[in-house]
């Protein structure tokens, strides 16, 4: 460690700070836990939820209401999700709704004199988190990447290590538990909040042991204003599309439609849009619950319920995907001692199965698994006792953290081929076997070249660690897809175009040079079967 | 991207250099923060809700927009009401009621698929 090297310590360490990190953060201080929460960017304005509005899937405990709001979804997810985890997620979702507005005074909207609690908006519920967790003693570091995790003598993941950006400085944090938080991967495509999304969390993981579920629902694509960043894919429901010359584009539509739009945009480069189906009523109500889809056209001088606009589709990866760090027990442990996953970093199959449009089931995700992590971690760390800080400390971190021949290639080439393998709607959307071969040969090659190429350090180390995150998942992603040879949710095939009872399962993939598959029987259903 | 930093209303708080979660401004010189990584910028306009005094600007373009566009105007966006005009919506700064009060969107039904032939 150099003399600039800020050593702390803490019971519980939280990487990244959206929703599941600062539940995380809130849950495990209020155990008794002294936590600190490292974000790469800024705590409450940090990630795709920070930015907008959401839906909250909430509903009040009353057993016809919930069991309608599990059955709603089990289709278009594949029937993968667990019966048992997607009740006790809208339990804890209840609960954490209604804590928010009694202990972070949140100003939900009344609706006929009732709290309505089916959504937030992003600016006001991150900050009111921000300041939650920090009267909760919770210790903030803003700018803060995490660059590697660290394990004791038995692999026991112990602690971080990372750079603070703004000071020039690194840092390292001895722990009991670690919380990974970090979002998940939306490869740097400019989608709303989604720049600090590039799976880092599921590197560090994969590093120290853990597996990966799902990552082949990893194929989402949002909707915006061409050129623009906002993806507020729900409203474009309200949508007539148009192909360049403006005859109609039949069949498209942001739900069920939305591969058409892909082709178009794939075949003429032009696929223009009009929201000529809201009533004035929906149109003034669409300003009031997302503001923010408003701020391209007020800027740029457009009408969307009257003018014709171009539109494009920014690749949302896994944070509107479902697949992520596999979790294996009720406090979102991983398969690794001491590390937890919570919200778009861990899988969301176990809700949403494979199939999310993101918005309500992954935020009730987010605050439902940060709450279980935060308890969990806690626990961990409270049952390690004296002995969690006399452990000897390793870091675990590879590709740009271990020094190699300095022959291979670093964060501006990879990023390259992520933008020509990965980003391409006939390549990760319109999935096809003879395409995704190819793509991850070339991510493979990436991935050894990285492996060969220069060690970085303090300020070049977070960006070059992040370009490894994504090769690493995308690398994830196209052999879980090519491994999964039928359609099941958003993991669809050309070639394969129905759904295949014989392969009922969720897929675990791993490992990092030479990366493996294997099915995993579907939990929690009963007797229930596709 | 963040276009405008005004150095007319900026009270130099920091607060921009904070709140970025892609790091893009720098302290500058006289206490006006600078753009210094405007390629990082991931159009979020959290800066902007941020700002306390309306001096900050972003395009919604997520490529810089072209010298002499009215987007990176002062007096243009000042007197057209962009400039601080997502703060005013979503009703941060003293005086004004926090939209999230007001925020129930519209109930969406199933998506319209646009048919081949519009009526």
């Amino acid at each position: 460690m150099s003399s600039s090297t800020l050593d702390l310590t803490a019971d519980v360490v939280v990487a990244g700070g959206g929703p599941a990190g600062t539940w995380a953060a809130l849950t495990a201080a209020v155990a008794g836990a002294d936590v600190i929460l490292l974000d790469k960017g800024y705590c409450g304005t940090s990630g795709p939820t920070a930015s907008g509005g959401t839906g909250v899937w909430y509903t009040r405990p009353d057993p016809a209401e919930r069991e309608a709001a599990m059955a709603s979804r089990e289709a278009l997810g594949g029937f993968l999700q667990d019966r048992r985890w997607m009740a006790r997620v809208l339990e804890q979702t209840y609960e954490n709704m209604n804590r928010l507005e009694t202990e972070a005074r949140y100003p939900f909207p009344l609706v006929d004199g009732v709290p309505y609690k089916r959504g937030v908006q992003g600016p006001e519920y991150m900050r009111r988190m921000r300041s939650w967790i920090k009267r909760k003693g919770v210790r903030i570091l803003d700018h803060s990447p995490v660059t590697e995790l660290l394990v004791d003598g038995i692999g026991t993941v112990a602690g971080v290590r990372g750079h603070r950006r703004q000071q020039a400085g690194d840092y390292r944090v001895r722990a009991g538990a670690v919380i990974l938080a970090t979002g998940g991967c939306a490869f740097l495509s400019k989608a709303l909040g989604c720049d600090v999304a590039t799976g880092d969390g599921a590197l560090f993981a994969a590093e120290a042991g853990a597996e990966m579920s799902g990552m082949e629902f990893s194929n989402a694509y949002g909707i915006a204003p061409a050129f623009t960043s906002v993806t507020k894919t729900a409203y474009y429901s309200f949508a007539t599309f148009f192909r360049g010359d403006g005859s109609p584009l039949a069949g498209a539509g942001s739900q069920g439609g939305r591969s058409v739009i892909a082709a178009e945009l794939l075949r003429a480069g032009t696929v223009l849009c009009r929201l000529d189906q809201a009533t004035p009523e929906q149109q003034r109500q669409m300003r009031l619950g997302q503001p923010n889809f408003f701020l391209p056209f007020d800027r740029l001088g457009i009408d969307p319920f009257t003018d014709r606009f171009p539109v494009t589709l920014l690749l949302e990866g896994t944070v509107r995907g479902t697949g992520g760090i596999r979790i294996v027990a009720d406090d979102c442990a991983t398969t690794v001692p001491g590390l937890y996953a919570a919200g778009d970093a861990a899988t969301r199959e176990l809700v949403c199965g494979a199939f999310t449009g993101g918005g309500s089931h992954n935020s009730a995700w987010a605050m439902s698994s940060g709450t279980f992590a935060g308890r969990g971690a806690a626990a961990f760390a409270a049952g390690l006792g004296a002995a969690a800080t006399r452990r000897k400390l390793t870091g675990v971190g590879e590709v740009g953290v271990t020094s190699a021949d300095e022959s291979g290639i670093g964060r501006a080439e990879a990023l390259e081929v992520i933008r020509r393998e990965v980003h391409p709607y006939d390549k990760n959307y319109l999935r096809n076997g003879s395409r995704l071969r190819p793509a991850l040969a070339e991510l493979d090659a990436v991935w050894d070249a990285l492996r060969g190429g220069a060690r970085a350090t303090g300020g070049d180390l977070p960006g070059l660690r992040q370009a490894a995150a994504m090769v690493a998942h995308a690398r994830w992603m196209y052999t879980s897809a090519l491994a999964r040879t039928e359609s099941r949710g958003m993991a669809r095939r050309e070639e394969f175009p129905e759904l295949d009872p014989n392969q009922y399962h969720r897929l675990t993939v791993g490992g990092l040079d030479t990366l493996w598959t294997r099915p995993e029987a579907v939990t929690g259903r009963g007797l229930a079967v596709a | 991207m963040i276009e405008l930093v005004s150095e007319s209303r900026c009270v130099s708080c920091d607060v921009c250099i904070a709140v970025c979660p892609t790091n893009v401004f720098d302290a500058g010189p006289g206490g006006i923060p600078v753009i210094a990584r405007q390629s990082d910028c991931q159009t979020c306009f959290m800066c902007e809700a941020h700002c306390p005094a309306d001096a900050l600007f972003v395009a919604p373009q997520t490529h810089p927009v072209p010298d002499g566009s009215p987007l990176r105007d002062e007096s243009h966006l000042a007197s057209s009401g962009l400039l601080g005009s997502y703060r005013r919506e979503i009703g941060w700064g003293r005086g004004r009621r926090p939209g999230a009060r007001l925020a129930v969107g519209p109930e969406l039904g199933r998506a319209r698929i646009t048919p081949a032939a519009l009526s």
